[in-house]
């Protein structure tokens, strides 16, 4: 088992005609092949004005909801340059794909407001914007993510980060831990999909032994995690939380890596999460070991 | 993209926003006049900083002058922006180096009834746009939050619809205006919100919005910024931008498209992705270092980003060590080698330079950095490398 993403999942890109695009299209549908062979994951793709042409073996739809006719997708990996980001997502969301993975980075925070809003009442999840995607290891990838680092294991992973998340993946790996799952949730102020709703999914996958969580400066999503791990989540709860060394009123590269007006600092979500018996890493090389420690705490 | 008060007044005032009658100056002879101009008893000379704090801070070459001094005379006026501008501002937000005054705003004085606090910001809670208002204007809202959280009244509104005139009249009579007021909040408060909305804002903060004695609000200090994001689609604002505000090597990495954030330690940091440079600056910390930087070198890394990297981490006079920590994923380790050794040929490091390498690629980039036949400090993992980084300081 896994969250998010099974065996059933079809992928498509949106923009897969752009050089981004093309690339991690072709790195997914390679990953999917080794670990899957014979099987179809990723399907295709969509660019407006190119339909009906064909990119490396991937067919080319104008629409979202041509490629999910032809095509049966139900996820879509989207790399549409940031103007145009939330038009695709939203493309995405009314053409009834289920699980939506934005990889772009730079979408004005107004134009995620609005995504939000008009999402409301959809079905559809939201993954990103900003992030480096989600691995289900050896049964699909669906992002940016080197899929070797990621091994097959029982750790849930959530991040708002992409290296940092495959240095955790790979310090997992140095001592013999995978993932079930691990997710991306982006670096940005307004995001589709955040900590506490994949704590909950993690918490219901009966494969999922542990949870590794890694936060950084900006917002309070991380102190409302503490919160609900505390009251819900009896699995072992591992974190790291990037920044303890930024300065106040400066954006760190994420455009939601910002403490302001003094709160939204690594001090009080580090605070909070062990107030919520989550073991903290205090060193970024600590982050493996610190689910050891997190799991032999709860034996 | 952060804007001067009086550039965020003229914006504010082409929205229908009321803001003081004022005259922008660059000599002290066009503050004299402007004072004139606006003809009455009472004049405010308000220095033109990115920061806040200008009211109590003090000038470098004046101790004894204010960054913002009620005047009432032309020659008062002519005497204050003659020792503000050209001058160098120093208040509780610029840091001990301070901000050159370039400019000043004459301001008409207003009868003061009462101030209260007005911002609008992006929530990521409600996951939209809210507006912030409190009776406790002038003060530090921050400070407010903390120490009299109940005087915060919070308003999330419809990105699409803006802020409600119903919204606007609940926050009105909840900071306890009365009579024209009334009115006058409503009509200020949605414009605001539009205001926010159609520019693109990340912040709106009017601090104080004066209560007039005639019971007409008015835009005290006005705070604005713009998202960096939605830029693209504002290109009538750029020119509002003024660079001397930024830090010189944080506008050119940026031009370069790369992340910085200049900090006051001597170890450089040089990575990939945002999470992992915050993550390096942490580890150096927590084995006793300081970080000179946040540098995210983003996905791409070529030679040419990874050069120019170099130079602006090196044109940091502090920096007395470098730590280059790549995680390579998708981006090969070898090619970031090919671009590191590029790059040190190019620009000639010479301070003790500790590279932590892994993932894709990591034995045959190994291989490289060992046979370059150049002094690089090979860290074996992130604890490693950032000990040995520490270390080379004392060598």
């Amino acid at each position: 088992m896994s969250i998010l993403v099974d065996k059933n999942t079809k992928i498509i890109c949106q923009g897969i005609t752009g050089k981004s695009g093309l690339f991690h299209s072709q790195q997914c549908r390679a990953y999917a092949k080794e670990h899957r062979p014979g099987e179809d994951v990723f399907v295709g793709g969509c660019t407006p004005g190119k339909g009906g042409t064909e990119i490396d073996g991937f067919p080319v739809f104008n629409t979202v909801e041509q490629a999910v006719q032809k095509t049966g997708a139900n996820c879509s990996l989207i790399f549409v340059p940031p103007p145009f980001a939330a038009d695709a997502i939203l493309e995405a969301a009314d053409a009834g794909i289920g699980l939506i993975v934005c990889i772009t980075e730079g979408i004005p925070v107004l134009d995620m407001a609005r995504v939000k809003r008009a999402m409301v009442k959809s079905t559809s999840r939201l993954i990103g914007p900003n992030c480096p995607g989600i691995i289900t290891p050896g049964v699909a990838k669906i992002g940016i993510m080197p899929g070797y680092i990621h091994k097959i294991g029982s750790v849930g992973l959530i991040s708002k980060s992409g290296t940092l998340t495959y240095e955790a993946s790979w310090q997992l790996g140095n001592i013999g831990m995978g993932q079930t799952t691990a997710v991306g949730i982006g670096g940005d102020p307004i995001i589709g999909t955040t900590y506490i709703e994949l704590l909950a999914m993690f918490e219901a996958d009966p494969k999922t032994e542990s949870i590794l969580m890694i936060g950084e400066i900006g917002g309070n999503a991380e102190i409302q995690a503490a919160e609900y791990i505390k009251s819900h989540v009896t699995k072992p709860v591992a974190a790291f939380i990037a920044g303890a060394t930024a300065p106040p009123g400066k954006r760190m590269g994420h455009a939601g890596a910002i403490i302001s007006g003094g709160s939204g600092t690594a001090a009080e979500k580090q605070a909070a999460l062990e107030a919520a018996g989550v073991v903290v890493a205090q060193s970024p090389a600590d982050m493996g070991t610190a689910v050891k420690k997190a799991i032999e705490k709860r034996k | 993209m952060k804007i001067h008060e009086y550039q965020a007044k003229q914006l504010l005032s082409a929205a229908g926003v009321k803001v003081p009658r004022n005259v922008v100056a660059k000599t002290a002879a066009e503050a004299a006049e402007g004072y004139t101009k606006l003809g009455g008893e009472i004049a405010v000379v308000k220095s033109q900083i990115h920061a806040g704090g200008r009211g109590k801070g003090t000038f470098k070459q004046h101790p004894e002058q204010r960054g913002v001094v009620l005047v009432k005379s032309a020659d008062a006026a002519k005497d204050n922006a003659a020792r503000m501008l050209g001058s160098t501002l120093v208040t509780i937000q610029t840091g001990p180096e301070g901000k050159l005054v370039s400019t000043v705003l004459i301001e008409e004085g207003l009868k003061i009834a009462r101030e209260l606090y007005l911002g609008v910001v992006v929530d990521r809670e409600s996951g939209g746009p809210i507006l912030i208002a409190s009776t406790e204007g002038g003060m530090d809202i921050e400070v407010v939050a903390h120490k009299t959280p109940e005087k915060i009244l919070r308003e999330p509104f419809d990105v699409e619809a803006g802020l409600r005139p119903f919204q606007a009249r609940n926050i009105a009579y909840r900071l306890g205006l009365e009579g024209p007021s009334i009115r006058a909040a409503e009509k200020m408060l949605t414009q605001l919100s539009k205001f926010f909305i159609d520019h693109d804002c990340s912040m709106v903060e009017i601090n104080p919005l004066v209560v007039t004695a005639e019971g007409d609000l008015v835009v005290g200090d006005a705070k604005v910024a713009f998202d960096d994001n939605a830029m693209f689609r504002h290109q009538d604002l750029l020119p509002f931008r003024d660079l001397s505000e930024e830090e010189p090597m944080e506008v050119q990495a940026q031009a370069s498209g790369l992340s910085y954030v200049k900090l006051d330690g001597n170890i450089g940091c040089l990575v990939n992705g945002a999470g992992l440079a915050m993550s390096t600056m942490d580890i150096i910390k927590y084995h006793g270092g300081f970080p000179a930087n946040f540098l995210d070198v983003g996905g791409g890394a070529n030679v040419d980003q990874v050069t120019e990297a170099f130079r602006i981490i090196l044109a940091d006079p502090n920096v007395k060590a470098v730590l280059v920590n790549i995680f390579g994923g998708i981006m090969k380790c070898d090619t970031i080698v090919t671009a590191l050794l590029t790059a040190y040929d190019k620009i000639g490091i010479k301070v003790p330079l500790v590279v932590r390498l892994e993932g894709t690629n990591v034995d045959l980039a190994r291989k490289m950095l060992a046979e370059s036949g150049k002094p690089i400090i090979v860290g074996t993992d992130l604890t490693d490398a950032a000990q040995k980084a520490v270390k080379s300081l004392g060598a």
